[in-house]
């Protein structure tokens, strides 16, 4: 069922929502018992391993894995034939629109390699020892070719082209040569001509960002079993148990229902587990060897070979006038891919002004590929690199025309009607809420001392909805098993869980709730987009609900009353009129003699999730000898709709934040001049430690969501859209230079600061 | 060659296992004993959610060969309960909701353990350069901070 | 009549139009109408994930959701997320 006009809850008096009671799944996690994706042993299992392309961008002449093959111990070797070859087209995958001429290319490269790194073939044999011995018996024949690795240079006529069929989409008219620029696209309204000429101050800045990687601590890593009828199942750590069953069907030429997908705990993803890596290989291995194959990434192949997020070069233009109104915004995006098109420039153009009301406004983006690792999505996918660029230059309009930076921000925010860069009217949003909960907070009033700084930045994210199942069983008990489809990254299960004891009207113990597999419900899209209290907790609610109608219609019977006289009260059924009540468990107990077992459904595509707003304060203090920036004071504030579980908002909020602070001061891949990554382990790809960074102070606004019953919104993404231009901003205060490179590391703070004092 | 037969006690209990010289005690406790609480996020030391202890020490159990344990005392997060008793550093953690994905949660568990044996009273920053060597991405360190140093009280108390 | 309004790159596809009054009742007859309509757009409406946004709220994939009288309608990208 699918109804458009979900019915609201008007209650005020919530007992379970809002409150911080410990997680269900908490006790496996806090033992070592919960099962992530490597943590799974099964009898007859083989080792899978892959070899991977050491050349940034090679042709492939020819792959010889005889003497791999011939090796005792191996079990199976492949390379792209093993593969399906799929044209190149945007077809429908679960929700997605994926190119699956792509897909298959980069979980195993067929003419070229395109980044070092890039899959090549892979191998099963008896032993993790025999299995590393084929990888080295695998001869490939490359002719290297010249390489590109920076977003300017590979637009340029003449960079070494990696797509030969690549013709820029958005450009009329089409081009007539390939070039490395997949797409071009545009948005804004308005006369910027007009806007700029009103200005009294402009500012107009370039920047640049490094590609950092989602930094997940857990490696990607599955175990794929294929029966010899060709029925397969796999075990892997993903964000879309439904997603990774799509596409693996796609790459191997299988129906989706011979192919039953779980998904284990997952050690993090932030978006880098919402695509498959190893699965198809597993299952291709595990497909000839007719034996369980198991594969998991080393830390410097999940750097060399899995998506870190783009890279990007942003120009930003803004006016203003002196009584702090913007007349013009103007941004242009070029965004890496890496080696296939994808990069999150559409979404970073669409949200890079967003927080603000504007009249004239044009954001152009390009996405470019390049010789490195294709691009996954990476927390609020494009929209952190845009806002870095355009809160800079937002502060430093407001230093221009002499006005604080909150009340700037408060002067131009977008509110509900506000009409956003791209397109539609916005509904109600939190953002001034969160610019005068800064203002107030006792951060913003905290002293200065010499070589200390203090940026505001604010942040959007849309979130989304989309297709989501749950199920709910009533056991005989009384107690309450929920199945959902979405995958517990932080904290889902204790939330969905109190959504529905609210519903239901009892205690939080009596309910349990577990990540089904594929098999068990209709399909779910991936846990991403900020998506799960809203969407999961929508189907949630609406199976509660069906479940209340059969206790009621059970409860109608046994009392020979209509259905319409019992009313479902603190998980009682009702009837006022004679005093009489019904438990939820007594009804559950005779549910066979009333009509059957009682069991809720949701099969929904949701809708209506809206949009999360946040303002962060940071106070940096320099070492002017060193180039070292410490953070001394860090504040979230963000809008949550409802913050059903607050600890776990916060818990987002907060570690949202560190991460934009490692893309601020520390992360960044290193290339050689050949292509190859020189710091692919967390050594020298540092982030932050828990030495590095004070506590993270988080307000919670709740501005409702009208479309979700308890109010909420998805709270995931935003808070790593701010901190990098607070950052930035803060470190501008502190030492008068203007920051305009990520990341702001110590070497590059020394020298400009030492710029700045000999200028 | 052939394996080499290690005996060793883990978490209390002697252990025997089969294992090539060149397995790490992480891939022994993962692989042989199929103790899997302890995780591995790098291999080369720099993340901790590997952290045992080996002969009361914290260590990176992927920085130790397997065959180097024989005869020694080695103690995993599987040891940090007793029975259904969960460690104050264990419940303190569930209940600042110190935890997001949980990948990380054993590794700064043997740690914390192993910082307040050495020192039962930290400030907030002995238990941040305590644990430094444990990568968390999740939740920014700060329910982690004091999620220890509450534990910290209620040991000192007890 | 519902308007449908439209970016800049998607204007030129249209012959130059911001803005397009449609007579459409969900989001599957509107999508038909501007393919028959204007073949130029039609491979956006394929090769590329839209999302539909119906006075402000977005629409992802739902073939069935209405359009109303007065609607004011964006087609925009589809939002993924991380």
């Amino acid at each position: 069922m699918n109804d458009m006009t979900f019915p609201k809850l008007a209650r005020q008096d919530l007992k379970i929502v809002g409150t911080r009671p410990l997680r269900p799944d908490g006790v496996d996690k806090v033992t070592g018992r919960a099962k992530f994706g490597a943590d799974i042993h099964v009898p007859n299992m083989l080792i899978g391993k892959v070899l991977r392309s050491p050349h940034a961008h090679a042709r492939i002449k020819s792959i010889d894995v005889s003497r791999a093959q011939a090796l005792r111990g191996v079990k199976a070797v492949i390379t792209a034939a093993d593969l399906c070859d799929l044209p190149s087209e945007f077809i429908p995958a679960g929700e997605m629109m994926v190119n699956f001429k792509d897909m298959t290319r980069n979980v195993l490269a067929r003419e070229k390699a395109l980044y070092e790194g890039h899959a090549v073939a892979a191998v099963a044999a008896v032993s993790e020892a025999v299995a590393a011995q084929a990888l080295t018996l695998i001869d490939v024949q490359y002719d290297v070719l010249p390489h590109v690795m920076d977003v300017v240079e590979a637009m340029q006529d003449g960079a070494p082209l990696l797509h030969d069929d690549m013709f820029t989409i958005g450009v009329e008219p089409r081009p007539a040569k390939a070039s490395n620029i997949a797409k071009r696209v545009e948005f804004g309204f308005g006369d910027l001509a007009a806007g700029f000429a009103r200005a009294d101050v402009i500012v107009e800045r370039e920047f640049t960002t490094k590609p950092v990687h989602q930094g997940y601590i857990e490696p990607h890593a599955c175990l794929a079993s294929v029966s010899e009828d060709g029925q397969a199942e796999l075990w892997c750590t993903t964000q879309g148990q439904f997603i990774v069953r799509a596409f693996c069907a796609k790459l191997l030429g299988m129906d989706v229902s011979r192919l039953r997908v779980t998904a284990s705990e997952i050690g993090g993803g932030f978006g880098g587990k919402t695509v498959v890596y190893l699965e198809p290989l597993a299952l291709a291995l595990s497909r000839i060897a007719c034996r369980p194959v198991k594969m998991t990434m080393s830390r410097t192949d999940v750097f060399r070979a899995s998506g870190p997020t783009s890279g990007a070069k942003i120009w930003v233009k803004v006016g203003a006038t002196r009584d702090g109104r913007i007349t013009a915004a103007d941004a242009l995006l070029k965004y890496q891919a890496g080696a296939f098109q994808g990069s999150p420039v559409q979404p970073g153009a669409m949200c890079a002004f967003a927080p603000y009301d504007l009249e004239n406004v044009r954001i152009v983006g390009f996405d470019v590929v390049v010789n490195r690792p294709k691009v996954a999505a990476y927390r609020a996918p494009g929209g952190p690199i845009a806002e870095f660029a355009v809160e800079s230059v937002i502060d430093e309009v407001a230093l221009g025309i002499g006005m604080d930076p909150i009340e700037f921000r408060l002067k131009n925010a977008a509110r509900e009607g506000t009409r956003a860069p791209y397109g539609p009217k916005l509904g109600p949003i939190g953002l001034v809420q969160t610019l005068e909960a800064a203002r107030a907070h006792a951060h913003y009033r905290a002293p200065l001392k010499a070589n200390q700084g203090r940026g505001v930045a604010s942040g959007f994210w849309f979130n989304i909805g989309g297709e989501t199942c749950a199920a709910m069983n009533l056991g005989e008990d009384g107690s309450v098993a929920i199945v959902i489809g979405t995958p517990d990254i932080g904290g889902s299960r204790a939330s969905l869980s109190m959504m529905a004891a609210e519903e239901l009207g009892i205690p939080l113990q009596q309910v349990s709730a577990i990540n089904g597999d594929t098999s068990s419900l209709g399909f779910n899209f991936l846990t991403g987009g900020s998506r799960v209290t809203y969407s999961s907790g929508m189907a949630v609610v609406e199976a509660a609900r069906d479940v209340i109608r059969q206790l009621r219609e059970r409860a109608a019977k046994i009392w020979e009353v209509t259905v319409e006289e019992v009313e479902w009260v603190e998980g009682h059924a009702r009837l006022s009129a004679k005093g009489k009540t019904l438990s939820l468990a007594e009804l559950a107990r005779t549910a066979g003699k009333t009509g059957g077992p009682i069991s809720g459904n949701a099969a929904l595509n949701v809708t209506g999730a809206g949009p999360s707003l946040a303002t962060h304060l940071v106070d940096v203090e320099v070492d002017p000898e060193t180039g070292k920036v410490t953070i001394l004071r860090y504040t979230a504030i963000q809008d949550a709709g409802k913050a059903v579980h607050p600890s776990y908002v916060e818990g987002q909020m907060q570690g949202g934040a560190v991460q934009g602070i490692g893309w601020a001061l520390n992360e960044e891949y290193i290339y050689d001049d050949k292509g190859r990554m020189e710091n692919a382990g967390f050594l020298d790809y540092r982030i932050p430690v828990c030495s590095d960074v004070p506590m993270i102070d988080t307000v919670i606004v709740e501005v409702p969501n009208p479309r979700h019953p308890y109010g909420v919104r998805g709270v995931g993404e935003t808070p790593i859209v701010p901190p990098m231009a607070a950052i930035a901003n803060a470190l501008s205060h502190a030492t008068g230079v203007r920051f305009t490179e990520l990341p702001m590391s110590p070497p590059r703070v020394l020298a400009a600061i030492d710029a700045h004092r000999g200028a | 060659m052939a394996k080499q037969h290690v005996t060793t006690t883990v978490n209390g209990d002697t252990a025997e296992f089969l294992c090539e010289t060149e397995q790490t005690l992480l891939d022994v406790l993962r692989d042989e004993l199929f103790l899997t609480g302890s995780k591995e996020g790098c291999a080369s030391g720099d993340c901790g959610a590997c952290s045992v202890m080996l002969d009361g020490r914290l260590v990176c159990s992927c920085l130790v060969l397997g065959v180097e344990v024989a005869g020694r005392k080695v103690e995993t997060i599987e040891g940090m309960a007793s029975g259904d008793a969960l460690h104050p550093l264990q419940q303190k953690f569930l209940e600042h909701a110190a935890l997001q994905c949980g990948i990380c949660t054993p590794g700064f568990l043997v740690a914390a353990k192993a910082l307040l044996e050495k020192k039962s009273n930290p400030t907030e920053t002995e238990v941040r350069y305590g644990l430094a060597g444990n990568l968390c991405r999740c939740t920014g360190y700060d329910k982690i901070v004091r999620a220890v140093l509450d534990a910290a009280a209620v040991m000192r108390s007890a | 009549m519902a308007r449908l309004i439209l970016s800049g790159p998607l204007q030129k596809l249209v012959g130059g139009h911001a803005e397009l009054q449609i007579d459409a009742r969900d989001v599957k007859q509107l999508l038909r109408m501007l393919s028959e309509r204007y073949p130029a757009l039609a491979p956006h409406l394929q090769s590329d994930a839209y999302a539909i946004a119906i006075d402000g709220e977005i629409f992802q994939d739902i073939w069935f959701a209405p359009i109303g009288p007065d609607s004011e309608v964006h087609l925009i990208p589809a939002i993924r997320g991380g």
